[in-house]
């Protein structure tokens, strides 16, 4: 009887039986790349934390309309918060990542503040300004972050003192897999909350928002924050399974392709943005290993591609196909 | 006496440093329903924007329920009682009808007493906003203020654009909303229906105002309304 009252609290959040076929895809999709490319585990397991990553950054460009180029600023410091929290505290990794979620809605609250009262041009160079300035802080803090040597020496014990971390990775593809989960469970019923609905007003008209009485900076601000949450539990999940935390978590870079992944997925949608960073670090990959000079130039094109043919992202290709089938017939 | 609800004194108000209102003073009391009219561009919208919050005052004061609200942000006048169904209707086009309803739901506000006012919004609930015409998107746009509860609804404009048949259902609902007990401020530049609509008008000019009377008083001086608004109103 418990087992379906909660089936059905969580398909009431959801949204019904439909919008639980992508979370059944997921699944399906986690299984299947789980037996199918054993030996790259690696490497999925990079795809997930990212994928934390972008749907954290979906959260505040996709859903609040607000653009930034320095999301990697909360990355950065849950991944160093995790790291030196695994070193000199604790090296269970469910504390870790309460660490490094903590520290990303810490420094997102306090940098919102101010970001959230720029808007445009300003908002992106302050965003990157904040960044730079985490980095170069990591950089030259050598004593407590190892500087441009990077943060080693994280050892994480097993996950609630059963799963232990193994050389393969199987563990940690799970672990990952288990985060994102929950997460995307949390954000879906989240923007299907009130919450979530005055994130899409303010980002269609914040004027119209403010006069039917939304307060719509301490709206951005909490976006941010829940954002900067999930950002910093990307960065510990990076931290603890790499064991390494290097001061190119700080990069722009970082912080560009996290917006582009979000691009060619889809912004506002939740799964475009596990779409996007899934093509894109698959091409990546493939290319990369093909030229690793002239790889960029596929990634441009395929953004290209995207912005000009499918607006809505990749996520929109199959209503945009049944539309032109539709419309053949 | 009815209480006034909403003042306005000696307001200076306008665009960056520009000013569209000079030294404005008026009084809207509990209940009434009051229009504003006058050609374009003399400061009507600008009106209402001030009193919402949503343009810059430059002096004087404006009380809502004799509290003074010049420094409070438009979220806080809102949920204070104001309520601003603006001219540009700003639907949120990527929500649905009742998402953009949902939107403004404020102190267990009712979507159902919305749809009864506007069965129309009902059969069109799940329709995204970009999908509405002008008269459901003007009907979604006073539904949704409707969902602030507000003491005072700011009308600007509602009728711009709109057929006849349109009009003639907004201004019924207007009807209706004043009979329950809203206090009302129409904006509009179809003269004869603001004033068969309105007890009190106020023409504004230049920023001030030139007239303001009852609504049968202005409807009778042709001479007067020729001269403040272009063109006498006719009769119906």
């Amino acid at each position: 009887m418990i087992r379906i009252s909660t089936i059905d609290i969580v398909r009431t959040s959801l949204g019904g039986t439909g919008k639980l076929l992508p979370v059944a895809i997921l699944i399906t999709c986690a299984f299947a790349a789980f037996w199918l490319f054993p030996y790259d585990l690696g490497f999925l397991t990079q795809m997930l934390i990212m994928m934390v990553f972008v749907v954290s950054f979906d959260l505040i460009l996709g859903y609040a309309g607000v653009a930034t180029l320095g999301h990697a600023a909360m990355y950065g410091c849950g991944a160093y918060a995790a790291g030196l929290f695994a070193i000199h505290a604790s090296p269970d990794p469910l504390l870790g990542l309460a660490v490094g979620a903590v520290i990303g809605a810490l420094i997102a609250f306090f940098s919102g503040l101010l970001l959230m009262r720029a808007h445009g041009l300003s908002l992106l160079m302050l965003s990157i300004a904040i960044t730079m300035v985490l980095q170069e802080i990591a950089s030259k803090a050598r004593d407590v972050t190892g500087g441009a040597d990077g943060l080693t020496g994280i050892s994480m014990t097993p996950i609630l003192g059963v799963f232990e971390f193994d050389f393969i990775g199987k563990t940690a593809f799970w672990y990952a897999f288990s985060v994102l989960f929950i997460i995307l469970v949390v954000l879906r019923v989240l923007v299907a909350s009130p919450f979530g609905l005055a994130l899409r007003g303010i980002k269609d008209s914040p004027s119209r928002m403010r006069a039917i009485g939304t307060p719509v900076y301490w709206r951005k601000v909490t976006a941010y924050v829940i954002g900067g949450t999930i950002a910093g539990i990307a960065g510990a999940l990076s931290a603890q399974i790499t064991s390494l935390v290097s001061v190119e978590a700080f990069n722009f870079a970082l912080s560009a392709d996290v917006m582009v992944m979000l691009i060619l997925g889809g912004a506002g949608r939740l799964y475009g943005a596990l779409i996007g960073t899934l093509v894109f670090m698959t091409v990546r990959h493939v290319a990369a290993s093909i030229d690793p000079f002239n790889w960029l130039f596929v990634i441009g094109f395929m953004l290209l591609a995207v912005v000009f043919f499918l607006p809505d992202g990749l996520i929109s290709l199959p209503r945009r196909v049944a539309g032109m089938i539709g419309a053949r017939k | 006496m009815a209480e006034t609800l909403l003042e306005l004194e000696n307001v200076v108000a306008g665009y960056g440093e520009t000013h569209i209102l000079r030294n404005l003073s008026l009084k809207v009391v509990q209940g009434e329903r009051l229009a504003i009219i006058g050609r374009n561009g003399v400061g009507k919208t600008t009106t209402l924007n001030t009193v919402m919050g949503l343009t810059r005052q430059h002096s004087g004061t404006i009380r809502l329920k004799g509290q003074p609200i010049d420094r409070l942000p438009p979220h806080k006048r809102s949920r204070l009682g104001l309520g601003l169904v603006p001219q540009t209707r700003d639907i949120f086009p990527s929500l649905t009808v009742e998402e953009n309803l949902q939107a403004g739901v404020r102190n267990g506000a009712s979507i159902e007493e919305a749809y009864d006012l506007f069965p129309r919004l009902k059969e069109r609930r799940r329709n995204g906003g970009r999908q509405l015409s002008g008269g459901e998107q003007q009907m979604l746009a006073v539904a949704r203020t409707l969902m602030g509860k507000p003491d005072i609804i700011l009308l600007d404009e509602p009728l711009e654009g709109l057929a006849p048949v349109i009009c003639e259902r907004l201004v019924a609902v207007f009807q209706e909303l004043s009979r329950r007990g809203h206090t009302i401020v129409l904006v509009e530049q179809h003269t004869a229906i603001a004033l068969d609509f309105a007890e009190r008008v106020i023409i504004i000019e230049q920023g001030g105002i030139v007239f303001e009377g009852a609504a049968s008083e202005l409807k009778s001086n042709k001479e007067l309304l020729d001269r403040h608004v272009g063109i006498a109103a006719p009769h119906h």
